[in-house]
């Protein structure tokens, strides 16, 4: 069933009885050309690149929840390019363009909204940094602007521009970058990819890979053994576990990092806002909620779930940022298992076992990339070849010096 | 979480930072094949369950801690220093 504004309204007048599920529930056929471990973001996308770019589609989606029950629906939604090293930027300003044309293409509003991306500054040297970056990023083909206080002052009256410690000098904007609909981003990219024939296999958690000789065949899965061509694991912050099922080790720590949301208010904010002096970033839903967030706990976690240090830190950046804030109720907060990886950047690679491939080490920044992601791990299956602008995303770039440190701050993946 | 120093007694995790897997084992200097310090400087383990890991106790006696946690629910079953432990490299 194609969405439009004409299914809407005919559904109107029939009570919106009429509306099919968006994607199958099929049984697991016994072999797949591509099996792909993990039913969020990545995943998802995938499947969708692969049918509808490359025309692979006896592809099968392995999730052992329901779908899109991961980060892509704990994250905070945010979209933006603004990346300064050569590896990054043209990666994440391609996924800024499928943004774009996100919601044509999959025919599914994924509620894309360029409301813009403002990193504020605090001081001299961090101007200088932050207009190195937007140059950079400018040179690169990506939109930004270097603000001065005034201009900032003018969209964002309430933020406490004379802190002592950390006053707002002001801030480096990508207006092109902003939010979407998480969880709509899980489902568009499912239902696109159910309507090309993708099987989307819920509730079928992989136990097991195996091997024949040195390469990956298939998987055992709490709903039976299932043999592909090609094993392609997203599995985010449990990509070392299925790794060490290849007997694979990798260069990623799994890390948990906390999110939350405010009680519901009118609209506040029409922006993302990150505060440059801690790591604190607020901007707002559409049902009203101030959605915000900040450092991972620091500690090897597969929990879920964080502890109430980071939450006191993240309030206290808010507070110094935007005092009024201290105002507003915590509605909820929630833990997502983030795959750090020892630079900071992420890994699309095939790995020293024949037919799998790897996507992996997203850090707590893979929402934005969901869709370049999914495209050019969908390149590399499908071509065995990686994606020019994804050719920097090496497993083996540890090994060969080849890092991409965003942030210089070594191979310690809880200060990335 | 409260980590119990065994100088200290139970205190708050925050008077203590985390630096990772505990058993590392540093090759040794310029002898090292390329693949082995690779191996050490980035490889992980990183389980889902009973993980050994390093915490500096910054806040109070200033010792490396050696601490056996569940990464799954953050259950600690055992905290050393990290001196009197037989197995694995210094810190």
């Amino acid at each position: 069933m194609r969405y439009s504004a004409f299914s809407l309204l005919a559904q109107a007048f029939r009570g919106h009885k009429g509306w099919t599920p968006a994607w199958r529930d099929p049984e697991p056929k016994a072999e797949y050309d591509v099996i792909i471990i993990g039913g969020g973001g990545h995943g998802l996308a995938t499947a969708h690149y692969l049918a509808s770019r490359h025309d692979i589609t006896n592809v099968a989606v392995l999730e052992k929840g329901y779908l899109g029950s991961g980060n892509v629906g704990r994250n905070t939604t945010i979209i933006r390019s603004n990346y300064l090293l050569p590896g990054n930027t043209p990666f994440y300003e391609l996924s800024m363009k499928l943004w774009e044309g996100l919601e044509q293409d999959l025919n599914y509003n994924a509620m894309v909204s360029q409301r813009g991306v403002i990193n504020l500054y605090h001081s001299d040297a961090q101007r200088d940094a932050f207009a190195r970056r937007g140059n950079a990023m400018r040179l690169a083909g990506v939109d930004s602007e270097l603000l001065g206080q005034e201009q900032v002052r003018a969209m964002l009256p309430y933020l406490d521009y004379d802190n002592a410690r950390f006053p707002v000098q002001g801030g480096l904007l990508q207006r092109r970058g902003g939010s979407a609909r998480h969880d709509a981003v899980a489902w568009g990219y499912a239902r696109a990819a159910d309507s090309r024939g993708v099987d989307m296999l819920q509730n079928c958690e992989v136990t097991g890979i195996t091997m024949v000789g040195g390469r990956a065949v298939g998987v055992e899965t709490s709903r039976g053994p299932i043999r592909a061509k090609k094993i392609a694991m997203a599995v985010a912050g449990n990509s070392g576990r299925v790794a060490a099922m290849a007997g694979l080790r990798l260069p990623i720590e799994t890390h948990v990092l906390q999110a939350f949301v405010s009680e519901g208010l009118k609209p506040l904010i029409d922006t993302v806002v990150t505060f440059g002096a801690g790591h604190f970033y607020i901007s707002q839903s559409d049902k009203g909620g101030l959605v915000f967030g900040g450092d991972i706990d620091g500690y090897n976690s597969y929990a879920q779930r964080g502890n109430l240090p980071v939450i006191e830190d993240v309030m206290e950046s808010a507070m110094a940022l935007w005092p009024g804030l201290g105002r507003v109720r915590m509605l909820r907060h929630w833990g997502g298992v983030m795959d750090m990886s020892m630079d900071g950047s992420p890994i699309i690679d095939t790995t020293p076992v024949d037919g799998l491939y790897l996507n992996s080490g997203w850090c707590y920044g893979g929402f934005k990339a969901t869709p370049a992601s999914g495209f050019c791990f969908a390149h590399l299956i499908a071509t065995g070849e990686p994606h020019p602008v994804a050719a920097a995303y090496r497993l083996d770039r540890f090994a060969t010096g080849r890092l991409i440190d965003e942030k210089g701050a070594g191979a310690q993946p809880n200060l990335h | 979480m409260r980590i119990t120093c065994p100088h200290c007694g139970a205190r708050d995790a925050q008077e203590f930072t985390y630096l990772g897997a505990a058993d590392l084992k540093r090759p040794d200097g310029m002898a090292a094949t390329e693949a082995a310090m690779t191996d050490y400087v980035y490889q992980r383990e990183n389980p889902a369950g009973t993980h050994r890991e390093l915490w500096y106790h910054g806040a109070g006696c200033h010792a490396w801690l050696v601490v056996t946690r569940d990464t799954r629910n953050h259950a600690i079953a055992a905290v050393e220093a990290a001196k009197s432990r037989k197995t694995g490299a210094a810190a």
